[in-house]
């Protein structure tokens, strides 16, 4: 054993403290329990060397392949200054490295903030939202927004469902026998199975993805669309969310919270292409590549919710979507612009992406997402798969 | 096994070529007895690092594949129904009178891999390594199965309520892979050590193939990893493994090639290649341009 004298000694500790705490001012979440780790892998391989150090701490501390960039950049700034590891009194001052976010300014006001003066008649609580209801989100009023927030926190997905591997005692008497009900059984019989019992496959709910533009052209629906998404993503198990502008992110450990302010505020902080540009087609890549094919989008139900300017070659966003839709069960698009009643999907993107589209609906509104909801809970598959 | 440098050592004599972050890992997980959680594009070998630490170690390799709707049933253990039912009868038939403890005692119970990888010594087959225990694609079982299997690996011990406890006096050496099709929870996740890990560099890859393939002529050898880099920088949607390295050099050989051609590789794109698209966008690339400049790289 390499430096058994320093195993579990206070110096390793206070370093490992001290790394710990540079990693998380970085922007990586670091649990107590991989610090206490991290200190007795320093126990095992030694503090001497920098390779070895940057391993343990490597395999210890880090648990996504996405936090390798920041873990390397993060270890070669504190070695730098730590020099070696002999000699550490870990400073009390708090080092930024960096790793700036932008985008968090922007957690509650709503897009359209020049049209506060709403009509001031008094209607009754239920036709008011009856009104809101059907409502562009383009439109809303500050107050309205706020009230458009408890109506889709009411929202809820039931999501198309499908047999799992998983098998559940049945009441009927037929399937597949439940040998191990029917032992049980036969021992009450002096271990004649007379009264058999069987077994039958259980449903669950298929995976929702949700993959929500959050480009310049979407401002007025992204902050209405994102609430949305987040009461997807709190109020059921197996849904996953992504944003997609000129880059893919994955905000469902962001939307996962209950709160839904602190959720949002968090997704906002880990977009940080929001308002910006828009490659439908790259970022479809992308989470093709990177999740999609791979097994996320494998028999699950995905909704896009996009206008479909993409500012990318329409051959690709054709290509990708062809892609996703030959692993998915069904793919919804969801374009808050089909409403308004002269809507012809002239977006060059748009136009590609249809063919491989099961259901082409409007998303600008409460109602519209409630249809949506409704669209997603509804079995039986794709409507329209000839259309490939 | 005392250094970081000797797991190396020991697994390159296991034909077993692993980096140094990659060792690191794996002594951690032997010193600090923790799972060693793998993650990694498909073909890269995360599989294989727990077949090579059972040779090596001479521990048994207990692998428990997992998929959608496993339960305990398949992954810890089941009671033998038919033969408790053929006993029952046969009991019965001689007139006797069945005692409940009697069909439930060891004798009927079928161990599956979780709890023979705890309750080895129970097994008594003379083998005095702890057993490898490989948790294959962890991320295709649901997350109620993460949770069941984070318990037993935090204290290695498994509970048959009819027998009693069967805990592991020396806990496996356990091996989790997943291929991220979705995020395994943050709980199991902290209970491991963890590797991502990468595509060889192409010294590591030839070396790979000159262990792996002996057979394939060095010239040929290095002309495939040159190539196959080149591959894996094209944007591929799925860049080719270590895996196909092997069966292109192997696939080459058996045509009889001692280097690569644009014709040979024309008609052989499918051993590295899966997706059609892939293939053509290679081909738009150009093949003799691939061609040309493995042959230039490696002289």
């Amino acid at each position: 054993m390499v430096d058994t004298a320093l195993a579990g000694s206070p110096a390793l500790d206070r370093l490992a403290v001290g790394f710990v705490r540079v990693l998380r001012s970085s922007g990586l979440d670091v649990p107590v329990g991989s610090t206490v780790m991290f200190a007795e892998a320093l126990g095992a391989v030694g503090c001497a060397q920098r390779d070895a150090v940057y391993w343990a701490g490597l395999t210890t501390l880090v648990r996504r392949p996405e936090d390798i960039d920041t873990y390397r950049d993060a270890f070669a700034a504190w070695w730098e200054r730590t020099g070696s590891l002999s000699v550490v009194p870990v400073e009390e001052r708090e080092v930024t490295l960096a790793f700036d976010v932008e985008g968090d300014d922007d957690d509650d006001d709503p897009a359209i903030d020049g049209e506060e003066q709403g009509p001031p008649s008094v209607q009754v609580r239920y036709s008011a939202n009856e009104v809101l209801r059907q409502r562009d989100f383009a439109d809303y009023t500050v107050e309205e927004f706020a009230e458009a927030r408890r109506l889709m926190a009411d929202l809820r997905f039931a999501g198309a469902m499908r047999e799992s591997r998983r098998l559940r005692a049945s009441r009927r008497d037929h399937g597949r026998p439940d040998l191990r009900r029917t032992v049980r059984r036969a021992i009450r019989n002096g271990g004649e199975p007379i009264d058999r019992a069987y077994t039958r496959h259980s449903q669950r709910p298929r995976r929702l993805v949700l993959l929500c533009d959050v480009s310049g052209s979407m401002e007025t629906y992204a902050r209405a669309l994102v609430r949305f998404l987040h009461t997807a993503v709190a109020g059921r198990s197996r849904v996953e969310a992504f944003a997609i502008g000129t880059r893919l992110t994955r905000i469902t450990r962001e939307l996962s919270s209950r709160d839904p302010d602190i959720a949002i505020a968090a997704a906002a902080r880990r977009v940080v292409d929001w308002s910006g540009g828009t490659r439908i087609g790259e970022c479809l890549r992308e989470f093709n590549d990177e999740w999609g094919v791979r097994g996320m989008a494998r028999g699950a139900v995905v909704v896009i919710l996009s206008d479909g300017w993409d500012r990318g070659e329409p051959e690709v966003l054709g290509e990708q979507m062809a892609r996703l839709h030959r692993v998915a069960y069904k793919v919804v698009w969801v374009n808050p612009l089909k409403a308004s009643p002269d809507y012809a999907p002239l977006a060059r993107g748009m136009a590609a992406a249809l063919p491989h589209v099961d259901e082409f609906i409007e998303g600008h509104s409460v109602a519209s997402l409630e249809h949506l909801a409704a669209v997603v809970a509804r079995d039986g598959g794709p409507v329209q798969r000839s259309r490939t | 096994m005392e250094t970081v440098d000797d797991v190396r050592a020991a697994l390159a004599a296991h034909d077993y070529l692993a980096d140094e972050g990659l060792a690191t890992a794996i002594f951690l997980a032997m010193r600090l007895q923790r799972p060693l959680l793998l993650e990694g594009e498909a073909g890269v070998g995360k599989t294989e690092v727990a077949k090579v630490l059972s040779r090596w170690t001479g521990g048994e390799l207990v692998r428990l594949q997992c998929y959608e709707g496993i339960d305990a049933a398949q992954a810890v253990y089941e009671w033998d129904y038919s033969r408790q039912l053929l006993h029952l009868r046969a009991v019965e038939a001689g007139g006797g009178e069945v005692v409940e403890d009697e069909l439930y005692s060891e004798r009927f119970l079928v161990k599956r891999p979780l709890l023979r990888a705890i309750g080895y010594e129970a097994d008594a087959l003379g083998a005095t390594a702890p057993p490898v225990l490989l948790v294959d694609e962890v991320d295709r079982a649901d997350d109620e199965f993460e949770a069941f299997l984070l318990e037993i690996l935090s204290d290695y011990t498994v509970t048959v309520p009819e027998l009693g406890t069967f805990h592991a006096s020396t806990p496996p050496l356990v091996i989790v892979t997943s291929n991220r099709t979705r995020d395994v929870h943050d709980a199991l996740k902290r209970r491991c050590l963890y590797h991502w890990i990468e595509h060889p560099d192409f010294e590591r890859e030839l070396a790979i193939l000159r262990l792996r393939a002996p057979e394939v002529p060095e010239r040929l050898a290095r002309q495939v990893a040159a190539a196959v880099e080149e591959l894996r920088a094209l944007e591929l949607y799925k860049p080719p493994g270590v895996a196909e390295t092997l069966d292109w050099a192997n696939a080459l050989f058996a045509l009889g090639q001692t280097e690569i051609t644009e014709a040979t590789v024309s008609v052989t794109l499918g051993t590295i290649l899966k997706y059609r698209e892939d293939q053509d966008r290679t081909r738009a690339h150009g093949l003799d341009a691939l061609v040309r400049g493995s042959i230039e790289r490696t002289g």
